[in-house]
């Protein structure tokens, strides 16, 4: 049996395959009619859309990267750069038609079933609705719109990614040259002029027998106004929307008063945004990262989305003019960029077509305690967020802030919310006097320029700011608070799964836990320390830190079930995590499952593995939880000779995590708490309803529930969370009110 | 809080690092934090011969970044202690000067014995273990860069040291050439060293059985025992031996890869490992305690000591008195005379120390001066109190400071010679209340010389008070006592010019001999 090849390519699939499956999953949930109230399907679907751009940015970027550098490497899977994207083609664009069916078929009739009504095109307005716009327009819209046009003396405009535009041809109303008059001089001609003639040479304006020059003209829609825009309400009492699109194509006219427009179609680009940096020359890590903002802008166009009924001259000259594949460019049947859902999600009222808000449940452990501290002295403290709430872990800093037995706070801050109280509560700490270290991840994609914002008003509040260190970076939730106290110094430590962001955490799954056990506490200075850029600690007491340690301390305690299961004693390893394609671990779990190890996975992204290969993972289970809340949390089991081993943390197993951050995985000591951490999992395993099962072909399909108990595990994860509140002790016994004083005698 | 919290900084040649301690009497001595940070001060003083400005801002950088450190756990006290990359760089004094003023940072240069005492009060510190490891023949062999150092035990009080100039990094530096003309390193290695090591046995083992070696050293040490800082170690010479054939079998590259080090650092980890090799077969021992102990632990725990907040549990001043007997010994010392002229100035000290200004310390360098006060006989009779004063000057004592061994030097130059207040304050090594220290003990000293004079130990018995600013003496003895006598009163002037007090001796008819 030692002689299997387990990184054999066919054990294995594409990574970027296999996201496109988790964004299906995510659809399914958009379509699903039976289980999911039609506003969260709009969620659902917008929630795709999104997740797609990022993809397209950040992998179809990077393959495309690799094709240019004529990289030939192929995957673990064995597809080269090229296969991938090839094949990511066809299943992209075979996902975006579902994605479009599910909107036009399903979601815009339940809709107006529901009483909104999406106007599609301009020319079905009403009269009402048109003078309503035509106002609408002139007041809101026509101020910020800037029309570019292209001729000889203006090249092609910086159409900026992910903007939504609206592309037109327009012909001069005197039939004059393009440009004349203007400062054409000898410049070189523009392509999309040359196009333009080209196209109109073949065939010919709109207008027959007209045979002007056509020039191509854009503008942005703005994303300053609110892409829906309400009309007066039907007849009906229905409600009516239009997209702002469709209302300047109808009045584009009016920004090319000297022309005619022949046609207008909207159009939208995706740019490479994935500019790694060469951090070993940065001298400055900060103004690297800010003049790639710069740049991110301009990046290589990798795809063009247009509605499918396109003027094929326009398309043209957006082709040449953008250098955009063929394969790259996506014809859309409905509106582009479907992000707008989340927008129509938001809209008042339709309560009955949006599930219910779930609060977060408090936290029973700190009922009447004078302080956070106390409470997490009697015990450790394990949160699962969202549901239970945040609030403690705010109150945290925030209490530090203020506790005058509080030296220092450390903390790494990796994505946090806009008006984060967390920052704030870090600012005021220093302000008091405190020590206050901060490690802000500057590189958390999409979120540097933020970050460096709050760093420097970190900084400007006298926090010590540490920007992480080179090469790597920083996704560990990791707090300590370093407290004075009668016994000594104490250090109370909070380390979570997720970020210290408020916001996510009412809507990410993840855990956090409180602890102020010495070894924990001495482990996480060594991680501060070391972050500081001091040496590494010579040994971790309890903590798995990435990126030295922690994959080996992942193949250890996989090979240990392996033996364990080779000895014939009981075995098995259970994985919750967001994604898993790392090469070493995956290859570890074929060998385990080899030896008899049951593994069950729980993976809501990318997996790399497959199932049912014979011999190789017939013991392996794996399943994605797609829900209200985004599965976030990253939870390990292994039976650990009986011991049964929970750990938690920030890391997948995938080399990113592993290899190239600052990662910490921490275990559950305690053991009621592991307790709650096993029945998390035990009922994640059981989910029946929101559950999709990996099948051999790489496909997911919902758990058969036909005869078994339901089982929601979101659903279930809220209901106990509010189950583990005490109720208020009910009055039964009527009070007499005594008066403060006795009342005279001669009053009464 | 109880207790309190120390930053201990250890300005080593290759590594600056710090250890913040939680030091308390309930629970002892508790690391809080611990970093260190890649400073080469060794390289520019090993080859400059100074420390450079480019060195000074990295030290002052790091040294900031610890005061952060410090903030942050509420540091009550810290000690920054330099060794020899500061005792040989020739501008030091400006570098501490340079670093106080950007830290408030003051940087102590320990000598090569106080560094070496604070290396024995760590593994002091290790408690219990040490205690038991003792009880049998020991050394400790203290690895460093420069120089090795070894301490034998002499039943639980250490005896003897001695340094010698086979450091790892001295010997890569003087054995690089030769390298490339040699295939086997560790052969180069043993013959250099091989007569170092033959000689000290010869000289101090003198047929003594070694058992047990307690393995010190600087980073290279506690690179190569990785993890033994927070497990006891204790290993069979067989086991170290098979340890170290794994270590030779490697090459530098794959060494470095394992200890995660620069090719440079695994290079001198082969070094150090070759000497230890070299070490263990030349002394015999049988078993290794490797109590992975840094000089940071040394600081601390010097420094709850000095503040009483942790009780020594091994006495240090016992094993300044054995060295100093296993020295006076080595020089044909008269046994009974110095062991009665120790214990008359202890009487002596003892009747009169309050008031004096005399400290506990004091009493320990009295005793260890009238245990060494006759050691320059041995070379000349005529001159003895210049060899004795040389012997002590150029004999390691540890656990006395510089300060304290040049105190102990200059009482045995001067219990037979006149005390010249002008001479002693010459080149400003000892303090103005240092000088006055020095002459009350010299004081006394002579006192307790002169009760002995005839070197008979006629006195049977001896006590010693003081009455209405009267030291009053009282000998028992059935011997005529006239030249004790005489020689007291010959020294009375010189006591009473710097004790201001009058001293009466009284003779009594009891006992024979001590």
């Amino acid at each position: 049996m030692t002689d299997i090849n387990f990184n054999n390519p066919s054990f294995y699939r594409n990574r970027e395959l296999s996201w496109v499956e988790f964004d299906a999953r995510c659809l399914s949930e958009a379509r699903d009619k039976a289980l999911v109230p039609l506003f969260e399907r709009l969620k659902f679907l917008s929630i795709t859309a999104s997740n797609l751009d990022e993809f397209f940015m950040i992998r179809v970027a990077s393959l495309k990267d690799q094709v240019h550098a004529g990289y030939e490497k192929p995957d673990i899977a064995g597809l080269t750069p090229k296969a991938q994207l090839a094949a990511l083609s066809e299943r992209t664009h075979e996902f975006v038609r579902e994605q479009y069916s599910t909107y036009n078929r399903s979601l815009l009739p339940a809709l107006k079933k529901a009483g909104l009504e999406v106007v599609p095109r301009y020319e079905d307005l009403t009269e009402e609705q048109s003078h309503f716009l035509d106002r609408y327009f002139m007041d809101n819209i026509y101020p910020v719109l800037t029309p570019m046009a292209v001729d000889t003396s203006r090249p092609f405009p910086l159409i900026r990614n992910k903007t939504l535009n609206i592309g037109a041809l327009v012909a001069a109303k005197d039939g004059s040259e393009p440009g004349l008059g203007r400062s054409a001089g000898k410049k070189k001609k523009s392509a999309a002029k040359n196009v333009a003639k080209n196209a109109e040479g073949k065939a010919g304006n709109k207008k027959s027998g007209d045979n002007r020059p056509l020039e191509f003209a854009t503008v942005q829609v703005p994303s300053v106004l609110p892409r829906i825009v309400a009309l007066p309400d039907a007849a009906d009492g229905h409600k009516v929307v239009i997209l702002l699109e469709e209302v300047i194509e109808r009045y584009i006219g009016r920004l090319f008063q000297h022309y005619d427009v022949i046609c207008a179609y909207p159009y939208r680009i995706m740019r490479n945004a994935d500019f790694s940096i060469d951090e070993d020359e940065a001298e400055d890590l900060l103004k690297e990262i800010e003049k790639l903002l710069k740049k991110r802008q301009w990046g290589e166009v990798i795809r063009l989305e247009v509605p499918d009924d396109i003027d094929k001259r326009l398309l043209s000259i957006l082709v040449q003019e953008l250098e955009v594949g063929e394969e790259d460019i996506f014809r859309i049947n409905g509106p582009l960029d479907l992000t707008f859902l989340m927008k129509m999600y938001g809209m008042k009222g339709f309560d009955d077509y949006k599930a219910p808000a779930y609060k977060p449940a408090p936290l029973p452990e700190l009922d009447n305690v004078p302080d956070i501290f106390t409470a997490i002295r009697r015990k450790d403290i394990l949160m699962h967020h969202p549901y239970t709430s945040f609030d403690p872990v705010v109150r945290f800093v925030q209490e530090a802030a203020k506790d005058p037995a509080v030296l220092a706070i450390k903390q790494t801050l990796y994505r946090v919310s806009g008006d984060s109280p967390i920052v704030a509560a870090l600012a005021q700490a220093a302000d008091n006097g405190k020590q206050v270290s901060v490690l802000v991840e500057l590189k958390a994609r999409f979120d540097e320029e933020h970050n460096i914002e709050w760093a420097k008003m970190l900084e400007k509040a006298g926090c010590h700011v540490i920007y992480g260190l080179v090469g790597l970076k920083t996704h560990s939730k990791i707090t300590m608070v370093v407290r004075s106290e009668e016994d000594g110094i104490r250090r109370y430590v909070h380390l979570g799964t997720g970020n210290y962001n408020d916001s996510t955490a009412r809507i990410y799954t993840d855990f956090g836990l409180f602890t102020c056990d010495e070894a924990v506490g001495e482990d996480a200075t060594a991680v501060f320390n070391m972050l500081s850029g001091y040496s590494e600690p010579e040994k971790w007491n309890r903590l798995l830190v990435a990126p030295l340690w922690m994959k080996d301390d992942f193949v250890k305690m996989i090979e240990r079930e392996t033996a364990e299961a080779k000895a014939g004693r009981e075995a098995y390893i259970q994985a919750k995590i967001n994604s898993l394609c790392d090469p070493v671990i995956m290859a570890k779990l074929y060998e385990a499952s080899n030896a008899g190890v049951r593994i069950d996975l729980l993976v809501r992204g990318i997996c790399c593995l497959k199932v049912n290969i014979p011999g190789i993972s017939d013991n392996i289970h794996v399943r994605s939880i797609v829900g209200d809340f985004l599965e976030h949390s990253r939870v390990f089991r292994f039976c650990d000779g009986g011991r049964d081993s929970v750990y938690m943390g920030s890391a997948d197993w995938m080399p990113r995590n592993l290899d190239r951050r600052v990662e910490v995985v921490f275990p559950i000591t305690d053991e009621d708490l592991k307790r709650e951490a096993i029945h998390v999992l035990e009922t994640e395993f059981a989910d029946n309803v929101k559950a999709h099962i990996l099948q051999p072909d790489g496909r997911y399909e919902k758990v058969d529930k036909r005869g078994r108990v339901r089982v929601h595990s979101q659903e279930q994860f809220c209901k106990e969370a509010w189950e583990r509140v005490p109720r208020p002790v009910e009055v039964t016994e009527s009070r007499v009110f005594i008066p403060a004083e006795p009342v005279r005698e001669d009053e009464a | 809080m109880a207790g309190t919290t120390f930053a201990a900084i250890d300005v080593g040649s290759y590594n600056v690092s710090m250890e913040i301690f939680q030091i308390s009497r309930q629970s002892g001595m508790k690391t809080l934090t611990k970093v260190r940070s890649r400073v080469e001060l060794g390289r520019d003083t090993y080859n400059l011969k100074m420390i450079s400005l480019e060195r000074l801002q990295e030290l002052i950088e790091v040294l900031k970044g610890y005061q952060r450190l410090m903030a942050e756990y509420g540091v009550a006290g810290c000690r920054a202690c330099a060794k020899s990359a500061f005792r040989e760089a020739r501008n030091s004094v400006v570098i501490i000067d340079a670093v106080y003023q950007a830290t408030g940072i003051r940087i102590d240069v320990l000598s090569n014995s106080e560094q070496r005492f604070l290396g024995y009060k760590a593994i002091a510190s290790k408690g219990e273990d040490f205690r038991e490891f003792i009880k049998e023949s020991t050394a400790i062999v203290d690895l460093g860069g420069g120089s090795v150092q070894i301490s034998i035990f002499n039943e639980d009080s250490l005896a003897v040291t001695q340094n010698l100039m086979i450091g790892s990094l001295r010997l890569r530096e003087k054995l690089a050439d030769m390298e490339r003309l040699s295939r086997h390193y560790d052969e180069l290695v043993t013959a250099f060293v091989q007569k170092e090591l033959k000689l000290f046995k010869r000289l101090y083992l003198k047929g003594r059985k070694i058992d047990n070696i307690i393995l010190v050293g600087d980073y290279f040490t506690n690179l190569i025992f990785q993890n033994a800082k927070k497990t006891r170690r204790l290993e069979s010479r067989e086991q170290f031996m098979d340890w170290y054939d794994k270590i030779m079998k490697k090459s530098p590259r794959q060494l470095a890869d394992d200890l995660s080090v620069g090719l440079d650092m695994a290079e001198a980890v082969v070094t150090s490992a070759i000497l230890y090799r070299r070490i263990i077969e030349e002394l015999g021992a049988s078993m290794i305690w490797l109590p992975g102990i840094e000089l940071t632990d040394g600081i601390a725990y010097d420094y709850a000591n000095r503040l009483k907040l942790l009780k020594a549990g091994h006495n240090f001043d016992k094993d300044v008195i054995t060295a100093a007997y296993e020295i006076a010994e080595r020089y044909g010392s008269d046994r009974a005379h110095i062991r009665f002229v120790k214990q008359a100035a202890e009487k002596i000290f003892d009747a009169m120390s309050r008031g004096t200004g005399l400290t506990d310390r004091d009493r320990l360098l009295l005793r260890t001066a009238a245990i060494l006060h006759s050691c320059g006989c041995y070379i000349s009779r005529t001159r003895s109190a210049e060899c004795s004063y040389e012997i002590v000057r150029s004999t390691e004592i540890i656990g006395l400071t510089e300060d304290e061994r040049e105190m102990v030097a200059r009482l045995v130059k001067y219990v037979d010679r006149r005390f010249d207040y002008a001479k002693a304050a010459a080149g400003q090594i000892l303090s103005p209340e240092r000088i006055v220290a020095l002459a009350k003990l010299t004081a006394i000293l002579r006192l307790a010389n002169a009760l002995d004079q005839s070197s008979t130990q006629k006195a049977a018995a001896l006590s010693a008070r003081v009455r209405n600013g009267v030291l009053e003496i009282t000998v028992e003895t059935q011997e005529d006592f006239t030249l004790e006598n005489g020689s007291l009163a010959r020294e009375v002037g010189f006591f009473k010019e710097v004790c201001c007090m009058q001293v009466t001796l009284k003779q009594k008819a009891g006992k024979g001999r001590a």
